[in-house]
């Protein structure tokens, strides 16, 4: 608009200036003198967009190859040639679409747009309130807070607002602008000939429940009605679907439901998954859930979970804001159902006890030894050392202090917190606290002090935990997930809906034909236990807190600022994304009954050598492994028809195979 | 605004207040002082340097002053509570009488307004993956044009992709609720819908690529399955309640064609079986609908001079009228027009029994005087149009019929002419394509002709709504087989012949019979009120650049004030772009009660809106508008809309509302039912 009224204007104020040049010609020496303040800066600012523009316009007014040559030729001069991407290789290779693709993005990277709100959100309507550039989260925060929360009895839309998830490729395609989550995969796919109508994003409200998805928006219905159609126009071609983090639990849920009658499920009959799927190709998944969820329902502590850095860069760590943002953080994420998919499941038996864990003897500094590979020896000495003093208590999820972490469960006392009494309402008065709904505030002081007393926590006490202190929450998720271990599979209440997403409780569809891979990043330590302590107390605060200082004896040491850290994507230890895969569906097992195939690749995490390589080629973070070159080569390798052995079965670089060994499962 | 350039005029003139010319002297002084040994040769030199330098000062202070006045102003107004009245929507009125979401709803754009992306291109397009090259900013074409030309045309054999370029439709409602920022299509209409409870999982856009045939739509995409299985998907899931379909525009025909193509069996269509549309469908509110085609799309077709095109205003505004590069950008848009298949199936139906012989036409008496009369009058004092009042001539009626049959007739309308065979010069001499280069570039297929033909082109005089197809086979004659395997013109004898089960006849509606779906409604909504173009005036142009389209409308050829002869284009009732008769027509008469081309009987309506153009400036494109586009505005057809979506029959709406002619002029046109 401003540019384009400058040369309408421009002709007008032509005519002054010659009289104006000819008088004005030595007054322009002494013009910081006679010339205001303001007129130096108008000068100045005029200066600065006149070159601005000046430049713009010759950028634009190049033609957009040489632009793009230039860009390029700087970017190699750099970083040494590019690595051609593998949906151009491949497409030289004679590689082509086949199967139509379906993506299923995972939390929080799906956008959501207000179709609904109170006054305070006029003029939004349509616009994304999650995901974007997140301006409203600036520009309103309260009534953004109030748009994204949900109801916290029912788990749905509070009255009188309706957010929605965007539809479409472009839902998830980027998270925020230039922050690509599928968008890279998708042009790979394109290169051979994939396009919208081969393509599809599954995309679903990550706030609630997954049955809930289907029941308010018929989202599940919307997936198999898309399946089917695609397979239909495809000639008959099963689809190959990409789940990403919790979109692998989405889909465990979709795949039970779509199998199961009608009134709770798709009834599409016992044979639709054999029908319709080609290949699981499952990116990240958190089949076991993620520790980190239990710090994020705990104590609003997930660090790097994608929210926190997303909302709130900077902003969370600070002492000026920190109590109020984590607690509304808390406040928000506890009305998200979603987030309870992704509590640990399998108990003690796959996370260890006090006194075991799989990944027992895992040793933090591995990556030195490959990166530094002269002082091999040294390192190998130093490491012996650590064995034995760092023998780390992964099952120990949560500890109260780091002695309780390290000593001997024999040295631990724990006192029971389940049957303790709450005691007074501590906050009960006060107004600001009650606008947060933490649940903490009626927890009074003794029940905080009893579940410090307790210690010690492994995954299955974690969960009474979080009954205790968590009550209302736990009802919804207690109605929608389900955290054990089938002992009989054949038990008729595995028939509701609750044990969907739990692969442990499920069996997985008679679909011999199908194939389920578990594509994982490995390399980068991932949060696994935590060191807790109680915090300082104060009018309205969250009462317990990670022990940042808590840090384990030299560098080498797993434990740092109150968190053990084992192998994994960043986000989801080995353990979880990989264990299903290399055990408990490998070959015929009750969770597989009819035998499907399960591959494992892992993709070693490489970080990006510069800061122009962006997010990198070759890495292995929980997000960004969806730019990894060899991760996209096996998806549009499968895609285009490959099966698992044509792909070369399983790649692995950790020790998930010797872990899984040590997960004593009854299979 | 004025108060604005007044104040930046005071405050500019301001610094050159300060020059004063003792300041100057003073200042000379002083240099001599200074510097005295410089020569007279130097300081020339300086002083013009410095005036250069001073004029660029003072344009930079200028455009700072510019910048800064303009963000101070706009941080006033976005600091400024939005506390403006704003005039009560009527989704906000329909919630608080409480209606609610019943019926989902499907909504089908019409050509041009939907969206295009690009998914595979030549490398000029490089950096252009899934941005849009249709819709939104249209940043390309003047960036990169001839990409975007090569990118956008089609290929002339085969009406679909050139190799090595993928074009696709976005799907969603963002296809095309804005076709670029800020110029709603379906956008208002959505965000009242919403407001009383639909949302994505009731609200489906039917998009597709509106550059296709309708039938290469689903050979290539598979649009009309995706359609198919949405429809069938949401009625399922909304407790089968069956849906409201509310196509737009081209939407018209290629909803009709969907209804034909669901039903048919499956080779050609989907095998739904011949209940499917009584099954799904509660309603067709079809909005400005081209059922019998468009006059516009002859001559854009012919001589690419559609004056009042949507594309052609929002893509090239201006530009088309300039002289300078108009004969560069005519041929560029006749020629990626002319490679579009949907063009063609907006081109008149029904020949000279709907829309008139040389002789006559079913308008015959229309008044343009009297169309704006009834247009203004009960509205305002006619301040706007008190020219035509004021000569007083207004009461004063001739009785003149005007020759709207004749679609195209190149001479002034006064003078006798004979009737033409026109299939005689298509049979003529062997094409001699000239053999220019720069010609040859620019595909338009005038540069096979030769001037002999162009002449009898010209000779013919006049061509009629039949013969008008004998021109364009004769101009375009490879446009015209495409869509010959494409689409249909005429009206059917037999209904029953079998030879009526081809795709090609199931978008006109005078070829087609009308699903077996009794309960089902259609609705014909357009407005009514404005100037639309019927016929015109050709002449030869002049110059015989290579590059020039040898047919041209004869602007200078008006008539007198009450004539309906404007600019050599002869205008009637209508919204703009469709003319009462193909919007009305059908519902009218053609489908009205059993007749052969609705054997079960629907019951079909006809609502017409009177154009009221935006009262100011600050009114946008107005909530009474008639205009084609403008209309998806109008808030008594968004109410009619909602009231139907939400449940409401017919006659709880009011049933017909007619305000033109199109009851008179549907008597006049003798079709057998």
């Amino acid at each position: 608009m401003l540019r384009r009224r400058k040369p309408e204007k421009k002709p007008e104020q032509e005519t002054p200036p010659p009289a104006l040049a000819s008088v004005s010609v030595p007054a322009s020496t002494t013009r910081p003198a006679r010339w205001s303040c303001v007129d130096t800066c108008c000068w100045l600012i005029g200066w600065i967009c006149v070159s601005w523009w000046v430049l713009l316009f010759l950028y634009h007014a190049a033609p957009a190859s040489l632009t793009q040559q230039v860009t390029e030729a700087v970017t190699e001069a750099i970083t040494g040639p590019m690595p051609d991407p593998p949906g151009s290789r491949l497409r030289k290779e004679g590689v082509t679409a086949r199967h139509p693709v379906v993506f299923v993005p995972g939390i929080v990277t799906g956008g959501l747009e207000l179709w609904e709100g109170r006054p305070c959100a006029e003029g939004l309507f349509r616009k994304r309130l999650w995901g974007g550039t997140f301006g409203e989260v600036y520009k309103r925060p309260s009534c953004w807070m109030e748009h994204m929360s949900l109801d916290n009895e029912t788990g749905l839309d509070p009255p009188g607002i309706r957010v929605r998830p965007v539809s479409g490729l472009v839902a998830a395609d980027y998270f925020a602008a230039g922050y690509f989550v599928w968008a890279v995969l998708i042009a790979n796919l394109a290169r051979i000939g994939y396009e919208e109508k081969t393509m599809y994003m599954a995309s679903y409200d990550w706030r609630i429940s997954f049955q809930n998805t289907e029941a308010r928006d018929q989202t599940l219905s919307r997936i198999k009605s898309n399946i089917e159609l695609m397979v239909a126009t495809n000639g008959g071609k099963k689809a190959v679907v990409i789940p990403h983090s919790m979109g692998v639990l989405y889909f465990l849920h979709f795949m039970k439901w779509v199998e199961a009658p009608s009134p709770m499920g798709g009834g599409g009959g016992s044979d639709w998954c054999a029908r319709h799927i080609k290949a699981v190709m499952n990116i990240g998944g958190p089949f076991l859930g993620v520790p980190k969820a239990v710090a994020g329902l705990f104590s609003a502590e997930a660090k790097d979970v994608a929210v926190a850095r997303a909302i709130a860069p900077g902003v969370l760590d600070s002492d000026l804001f920190g109590l109020q943002t984590l607690l509304h953080i808390m406040h928000l994420s506890r009305t998200w159902d979603s987030t309870m998919s992704m509590i640990p499941k399998g108990g003690d038996i796959i996370w260890g006890g006090l006194d075991w864990s799989p990944e027992e003897g895992y040793d933090c500094n591995d990556k030195s030894k490959t990166d530094n590979v002269p002082h091999a020896s040294e390192d190998f000495q130093a490491r012996v050392d650590n064995f034995h003093l760092n023998k780390v208590n992964y099952g120990r999820i949560i500890s109260f202090g780091k002695d309780i972490a390290e000593t001997a469960s024999s040295n631990i006392e724990r006192i029971d917190f389940r049957d303790a009494v709450k005691g007074n309402n501590f906050a009960h008065l006060n107004a600001s606290c009650h606008d947060i709904w933490t649940e903490y505030h009626e927890m009074g002081w003794g029940g905080i002090k009893a579940v410090a007393d307790y210690k010690s926590y492994t995954a299955s006490d974690f969960l009474d935990l979080l009954h205790f202190v968590a009550p209302k929450m736990m009802q919804r998720g207690d109605a929608q997930f389900s955290y054990g271990i089938a002992d009989d599979l054949d038990d008729p209440k595995y028939k509701h809906y609750k044990y969907w997403s739990n692969p442990l409780e499920t069996k997985l569809p008679n679909a011999p034909d199908m194939e389920i891979y578990a594509l994982y990043g490995v390399g980068i330590p991932t949060e696994r236990a935590y060191v807790y302590k109680l915090a300082q107390p104060a009018e309205c605060y969250i009462p317990f807190q990670i022990d940042t200082s808590a840090k384990g004896g030299n560098e080498n040491s797993c434990l740092k600022s109150g968190v053990y850290t084992v192998d994994g994507d960043e986000t989801v230890p080995v353990l979880s994304a990989g264990f299903m895969c290399a055990k408990g569906w490998r070959g015929k097992t009750r969770f597989n009954p009819s035998g499907i195939k399960t591959f494992i690749r892992e993709y070693d995490h490489a970080p990006p050598a510069n800061f122009l390589e962006g997010r990198g080629t070759q890495s292995g973070a929980h997000v960004d492994i969806m730019g990894n070159f060899a991760l996209i080569e096996d998806i549009l390798r499968v895609a285009a028809g490959a099966t698992g052995e044509d792909l070369g079965g399983d790649r692995v670089y950790s020790n998930i195979f010797t872990w899984s060994e040590k997960i004593n499962l009854q299979l | 605004m004025p108060l604005l350039l007044r104040l930046r005029k005071l405050l500019f003139s301001q610094p050159s207040l300060h020059y004063t010319p003792t300041i100057t002297h003073i200042n000379e002084h002083q240099q001599h002082h200074k510097s005295l040994t410089t020569t007279k040769k130097n300081n020339n030199n300086k002083k013009k340097k410095l005036s250069w330098r001073s004029c660029i000062d003072c344009y930079c202070w200028f455009v700072g002053y510019l910048c800064t006045t303009w963000w101070l102003l706009l941080l006033l107004y976005t600091a400024l509570p939005s506390a403006l009245p704003v005039l009560e929507s009527p989704g906000h009125r329909l919630k608080h009488e409480g209606l609610h979401a019943h019926h989902p709803v499907v909504l089908v754009p019409g050509i041009v307004t939907g969206a295009l992306e690009l998914w595979e291109g030549r490398p000029c397009a490089h950096g252009l993956f899934r941005q849009r090259l249709w819709g939104g900013s249209f940043s390309e074409i003047l960036k990169r044009p001839l990409c975007w030309l090569e990118h956008m045309s089609l290929d002339n054999e085969t009406g679909m992709d050139p190799p090595g370029i993928r074009v696709r439709p976005i799907p969603g409602l963002v296809a095309a609720d804005y076709f670029t920022p800020g110029y709603f299509v379906w956008a208002v209409l959505i965000e009242n819908l919403a407001r009383i409870g639909y949302e994505d999982k009731n609200l489906h856009m039917a998009t597709y690529d509106w550059r296709l045939s309708f039938h290469n739509t689903e050979v290539r995409d598979q649009s009309l399955s995706i359609l198919k299985s949405r429809i069938e998907l949401m009625v399922r899931t909304n407790g089968d309640r069956k849906v409201v379909v509310v196509p737009h525009s081209m939407g018209v025909l290629y909803f009709l064609h969907f209804m034909k193509w669901v039903e048919a069996p499956a080779p050609f269509g989907s095998g739904g079986g011949p209940d499917w549309c009584a099954k799904h469908i509660k309603a067709i509110i079809n909005i400005g609908p081209a059922f019998l085609g468009v006059p516009k799309a002859v001559t854009s077709v012919f001589s690419a001079e559609t004056k009042d095109v949507a594309f052609a205003r929002a893509v090239f505004p201006g530009l088309l009228n300039s002289n300078l590069l108009g004969f560069q950008t005519l041929p560029h848009i006749l020629r990626i027009a002319r490679t579009w298949d949907s063009m063609i199936s907006l081109l008149p139906k029904g020949g000279e029994t709907i829309w008139g012989n040389i002789d006559w036409s079913p308008e015959g008496v229309y008044h343009c005087d009297l169309a704006k009369r009834k247009l203004i009058a009960p509205l305002f004092d006619d301040k706007a149009f008190s020219s035509n009042r004021s000569d007083g001539r207004i009461g004063f009626r001739i009785e003149e019929t005007t020759n709207y049959g004749r679609m195209i007739s190149f001479s002034s309308p006064s003078a006798k002419l004979s009737t033409c065979g026109s299939k005689e010069h298509v049979k003529s001499t062997q094409t001699i394509p000239m053999k220019s280069s720069a010609c040859r570039e620019t595909w338009t297929k005038f540069n096979d002709m030769n001037e002999d033909q162009i002449r009898s082109v010209a000779e013919n005089k006049v061509y009629t709504a039949r013969t008008v197809h004998d021109l364009l086979r004769f101009v375009a004659p490879k446009l015209m087989q495409r869509a010959n395997a494409h689409f249909s013109y005429g009206i059917a004898d037999d209904l029953d012949d079998p030879k009526y089960s081809h795709y090609k006849y199931w978008s006109n509606p005078l070829e087609t019979k009308l699903p077996d779906a009794p309960e089902m409604e259609i609705y014909c909504y357009y407005g009514v009120g404005i100037p639309t173009e019927r016929s015109y005036v050709y002449k030869l142009s002049q110059s015989s650049k290579c590059n020039n389209i040898p047919f041209q409308i004869d602007s200078s050829v008006d008539g007198n004030e009450r004539d309906c002869l404007r600019g050599g284009v002869y205008f009637v009732d209508g919204d703009e772009s469709v003319p009462s008769i193909s919007a009305g027509f059908m519902c009218a008469k053609g489908w009205r009660g059993k007749t052969r081309f609705n054997p079960s009987g629907l019951p079909t309506y006809v609502r017409e809106y009177w154009h009221r153009p935006p009262s100011n400036l600050l009114g946008g494109r107005g909530k009474e508008s008639g205009a084609h586009v403008d209309i998806l505005g109008n808030a008594a057809i968004i109410e009619d809309i909602m009231r139907v979506a939400a449940g409401a029959n017919a006659d709880e709406i009011g049933g017909d509302q007619i305000l033109s002619d199109i009851m008179k002029i549907s008597e006049h046109i003798k079709l057998h039912l």
